[in-house]
């Protein structure tokens, strides 16, 4: 065994319940993952002892809660392995991150006619942001579209390359077909056109190793949720030159340097893109959650995640009438699939009797549901706090609900 | 033949569902339901009357016959579909006042109350809502 999982199965004390009357089998770790217990009492300590707003303040309560902010920005810049602290911008998740970089670079950066390239596997976080820009803007969007194994092709993202290309969004990992992109290619062919990119990596920062310096990527994000942590904070890494050049995104307190109904000057980074009282509480849960991470080691997560998803992947297709949507070379444990003309809808409820946790739907990828012409998908994505045993579950869970439905 | 009120049907439906200890046979009975539900017309399977759940989706059909409201209607889900057959064997036949004024909690009483939260974006609360909007709109019809 590559990790001790009961050894950690006990930090997580939500897994423990019975749902239905059946012991909880959780699979819906794309949507969130659950929270160790130290991520949870980091919360408990903060707001029963070290609450306090930042910045402002010069009495002691405020000075612990600046410290333990700011500590948790360099903990978040050392696990990415960004340059400088101030790359990191607290943002409320993924999709803010997005819709921060989609409107300011926007603002700055793109102009009539104008192409933003994103591809056609991306959540609807990483389209619509870019939608919105490109209509105010007049700019085109060009997609990116996958092949049947659910893999980008580089010919092809060479080919939608012009010299109007202002920025390319790309998902580091799909949430609906666990592609793990080659991001590193399309981030060179970019670079060597002088075009930024941006990474989507709401899927990918608790299941494998994100160096944002060796990606020399421009901008990635990810969200604290999906990584162990609380709601509501995430995180947008972006290089310093891009950060400094972009007007701010939100305006109002703690961004600002002197306001006079005149003019107001702004605060540089990080802050700058920080309006208002930040989410004190989720960034020291988010840096307590990078911290548990790194005890296990993430090297080690991905490999037994992997593991995990050979296994279900194998048994799933035992099952007659089973079809896996995502069948790529570089994929993350995360297994979208179909049985016969069975409704996804239908499979979903009646798993959820069985206790088993996992999302149905179109999981925030309408184009990929058109792709397949498919109405929805089951999913199964899979932690490191999961077991072998409860792929056994669900596989079994799954075959007696086919027979009710047939 | 006198027809069943409302509530004399939701009782029975109320019965019938005593009659299940686990979640296995109730939920058998709701797909057997749904697969021996009438079909909608294909041509009232429009756009129209189409329901949009997030989820699973559902087609419904209203027409007023001598007085009387008929509701058909379909879901591309089976367990949706189920409890589109109960909707429809309680209101359908029965005048727009009588839909207007019957409530639904017989749903809570045979344990699929989860299925018609607003958080289930399943279009089985919507359906319900437009049940009650064709009852209001033929009232008023009516009333005329």
């Amino acid at each position: 065994m590559i990790l001790d999982i009961i050894k950690i199965r006990k930090d997580f004390p939500i897994l423990e319940q019975k749902v239905n009357g059946k012991q909880l089998v959780y699979f819906d770790n794309a949507a969130t993952t659950q929270k160790p217990i130290q991520v949870i009492e980091a919360l408990n300590k903060f707001y029963t002892e070290q609450n306090s707003n930042i910045h402002r303040g010069v009495h002691h309560l405020s000075q612990i809660a600046t410290t333990k902010f700011e500590e948790s920005r360099i903990t978040i810049q050392k696990f990415i392995n960004a340059s400088k602290s101030h790359e990191i911008i607290f943002t409320r998740g993924t999709t803010e991150s997005i819709n921060l970089v989609a409107s300011s670079f926007g603002k700055k950066f793109i102009t009539d006619g104008d192409e933003i390239i994103i591809s056609e596997m991306e959540h609807h976080s990483n389209i619509v942001p870019w939608q919105i820009i490109a209509e105010e803007k007049k700019a085109i969007l060009r997609v990116l579209s996958f092949d049947d194994n659910a893999e980008i092709s580089i010919e092809n993202f060479k080919k939608l390359i012009t010299p109007k290309t202002k920025i390319v969004a790309i998902n580091h990992i799909s949430n609906s077909l666990g592609t793990i992109n080659p991001i590193k290619e399309i981030i060179e062919i970019s670079h060597k056109k002088s075009i930024p990119v941006l990474i989507d990596g709401a899927q990918s920062a608790s299941h494998i190793k994100i160096d944002v310096n060796d990606l020399d990527c421009d901008f990635y994000c990810f969200s604290g949720h999906k990584i162990l942590g609380p709601t509501g904070i995430g995180v947008l890494y972006g290089k310093e030159q891009f950060l400094n050049a972009m007007p701010p995104y939100q305006s109002g307190g703690e961004m600002i340097d002197t306001v006079t109904f005149e003019k107001t000057t702004f605060k540089g980074l990080p802050f700058k893109f920080e309006a208002g009282t930040p989410d004190i509480s989720g960034a020291i849960g988010l840096a307590k959650a990078i911290e548990y991470i790194k005890s296990i080691g993430i090297e080690k997560i991905a490999e037994y995640e992997n593991e995990l998803l050979n296994y279900a992947t194998e048994k799933l297709i035992s099952i007659n009438g089973m079809k896996i949507y995502g069948n790529a070379r570089q994929k993350s444990a995360i297994t979208s699939f179909n049985i016969g003309n069975i409704h996804p809808y239908d499979i979903g409820i009646l798993l959820d009797q069985l206790g088993v946790a996992v999302r149905t739907g179109h999981l925030c990828t309408q184009p990929i549901m058109n792709h397949y012409n498919i109405p929805g998908l089951i999913r199964a994505s899979y932690a490191f706090y999961n077991t072998f045993e409860e792929i056994d579950i669900m596989i079994d869970g799954i075959k007696k609900v086919k027979q009710m439905l047939e | 033949m006198e027809t069943k009120s409302i509530k004399e049907i939701q009782e029975e439906i109320i019965e019938e569902f005593a009659f299940f200890d686990d979640w296995m046979g109730k939920y058998d009975y709701l797909i057997n339901l749904a697969k021996s539900l009438p079909v909608i017309n294909e041509q009232f399977k429009t756009d129209e009357n189409l329901i949009n759940g997030c989820q699973s989706r559902v087609w419904l059909n209203a027409s007023l016959s001598e007085g009387k409201v008929v509701f058909t209607a379909e879901s591309d889900a089976l367990i949706t579909k189920g409890i589109v057959s109960l909707l429809i064997r309680v209101f359908s036949g029965h005048t727009p006042d009588e839909i207007l004024s019957a409530d639904t909690t017989f749903i809570d009483k045979i344990g699929l109350k989860e299925h018609l939260s607003p958080t289930r974006a399943n279009g089985l609360l919507s359906m319900i809502k437009q049940m009650k909007f064709y009852a209001l709109a033929f009232s008023t019809k009516i009333k005329k």
